[in-house]
């Protein structure tokens, strides 16, 4: 589904990104782990299109996509659920979930993933006429992965949905991640919730100061000592 | 009683061309942060492009109208491709000053070709030369049309920008411009749909002024520019109800106090506006102080 070649990325002279590579398999969900500023926000960001890298490739589905625009890849079937929500607080649900069929025209098709949102996440129903801004913060994390979901994506990146929620709340949020992989959706998922992203994923990536240092399966990396002391508390 | 009323006539007239201006500069303040100062100078374009269908062309009001506004949207637009665009990631001051810049070029530019005298409207004739007269105040056909005009292109404006497509990736863009463009909205293109409007806007106040004051120069955007400016602070800038109420609280007050006190002060009296808004409540009459959930 999606594969990268040596990606680089900079900020100025701050080298963010040093030439990672990794690969997403149709239909699976893989996880991105690491520390606060390991890269891993500036790779989604990169991928998604809103980052230009310095060099290295992108492959959508065997298709060239480093150079493509955002709104190219949001064409393609990538969506992206940016860290820490930022749905557009002045605007209701409803029009939250209508940008996110943006790119759309199949006005039945956009009713239908309407029905299928509010199935995963029958409190948007409720919410619908409501501000997003007035949501609390677990509300405005489902909205954020609805949103992303109304572009149909065929793949789907998720920065961070556990970030500042509940324990209860989390559980939640990981197990509509699960769901939606299982109607279909590849999913990569960024994570500093590392115990979460590795029951969930079929394969792990961890990065730390811009590389990978270490990669796997999820019960492998659950079982490695470097992960048990780095991520899950020893 | 009488001569309140009609400086209540007189303020509203004033304030609809205050709030037509100030909706550009809300709305472009609102999607990229930049107080746009050649705004004004659309607004004087407007009004001589008006001036030349009216006089040279001998066109009628409205499709005058119509003309201006189409050009002072090309300017608009063309203003923010060749001055604003190249600098969409270049500090905020860098672009204000450019915003000068450009304020001042258009300004001597006009008077470059156009001299730097006043120039009259033709006078009106016929329907637009009608006069009402009701209980004592008096009320032209400009006035009338000044405020007709400017409640059709508010009406407008709200459904363009809370029914349509167009209009809601303007929202969007305004509240987070990442999160549009992962939706897959063309920023780029949404920012110069923005320009468009409020230039449109803009250059239908302008030829407005012209019918309203009969003369029309190249620097007559300077005042009214600041005060739209002002008016789209009182209501908090960015808010487009904001722009439209502040347009009428500016003009209503600077009308009363031309009638009232002394004319001299009228602007004394609108800056000590800005002030005082500045001082009590920076976010405007209708801004909220920005606070985020995380």
């Amino acid at each position: 589904m999606l594969e990268i070649n040596n990606l680089n990325v900079h900020f100025g002279v701050i080298h963010a990104v040093k030439g990672i590579s990794l690969k997403v398999e149709d239909g699976g969900i893989v996880t991105l782990l690491g520390a606060n500023g390991a890269g891993k926000t500036t790779t989604l960001r990169t991928i998604s299109g809103l980052k230009k890298p310095t060099s290295g490739q992108i492959l959508l589905n065997g298709e060239d996509i480093t150079r493509a625009s955002a709104i190219k890849r949001v064409e393609m079937g990538i969506s992206h659920v940016p860290e820490g929500r930022r749905v557009f607080s002045s605007m209701t649900v409803q029009e939250n979930l209508e940008l996110g069929a943006y790119l759309r025209k199949d006005k039945a098709g956009i009713a239908q993933d309407f029905e299928m949102v509010f199935n995963h996440f029958p409190i948007l129903k409720a919410r619908r006429k409501q501000a997003a801004g007035t949501l609390s913060g677990g509300e405005q994390q489902m909205l954020a992965i609805g949103r992303a979901l109304m572009s149909r994506p065929k793949i789907l990146f998720l920065d961070e949905p556990s970030m500042g929620l509940a324990p209860l709340l989390v559980q939640e949020i990981f197990d509509i991640i699960k769901n939606i992989n299982k109607a279909g959706t590849t999913i990569l998922l960024v994570e500093q919730n590392a115990r979460m992203a590795l029951q969930v994923a079929d394969y792990a990536y961890v990065m730390e100061t811009g590389s990978i240092v270490l990669s796997g399966t999820g019960s492998e990396l659950m079982q490695s000592d470097e992960v048990k002391k780095a991520y899950l508390g020893g | 009683m009488e001569q309140f009323m009609q400086q209540v006539v007189n303020g509203i007239s004033l304030g609809s061309i205050y709030a037509l201006i100030a909706l550009g500069y809300t709305m472009v303040y609102g999607i990229i942060k930049l107080i746009n100062f050649a705004h004004g100078d659309v607004y004087m374009f407007g009004a001589y492009i008006g001036y030349f269908c009216m006089t040279t062309l001998k066109l009628d009001v409205l499709p005058s109208l119509l003309i201006a506004m189409v050009c002072s949207t090309i300017l608009g637009v063309a203003i923010e491709k060749i001055a604003y665009k190249p600098l969409r990631n270049a500090t905020r001051i860098a672009v204000l000053i450019t915003a000068i810049g450009v304020s001042l070029l258009i300004e001597y530019g006009t008077m470059f070709f156009m001299k730097a005298g006043v120039r009259t409207y033709p006078p009106m004739t016929g329907l637009m030369a009608q006069k009402f007269h009701i209980k004592g105040l008096v009320i032209t056909m400009q006035q009338v049309l000044i405020v007709i005009i400017t409640i059709i292109l508010m009406v407008l404006l709200q459904f363009i920008v809370k029914k349509t497509r167009v209009g809601k990736a303007m929202r969007a863009v305004s509240l987070d411009r990442d999160a549009a463009e992962l939706m897959g909205i063309n920023v780029d293109t949404t920012i110069s749909f923005t320009f468009a409007i409020g230039s449109a806007l803009a250059g239908a106040a302008g030829i407005l002024v012209g019918l309203y004051y009969n003369s029309i120069n190249p620097l007559m955007g300077v005042m009214p520019g600041l005060k739209a400016f002002i008016a789209a602070v009182f209501g908090g800038i960015g808010i487009i109800p904001g722009a439209m109420v502040g347009g009428y609280v500016i003009g209503v007050v600077e009308v009363f106090v031309s009638g009232y006190l002394n004319s001299m002060y009228r602007d004394a009296i609108v800056f000590a506006i800005l002030i005082l808004i500045l001082i009590v409540k920076p976010s405007g009459l209708f801004g909220r102080n920005v606070r985020e959930k995380v």
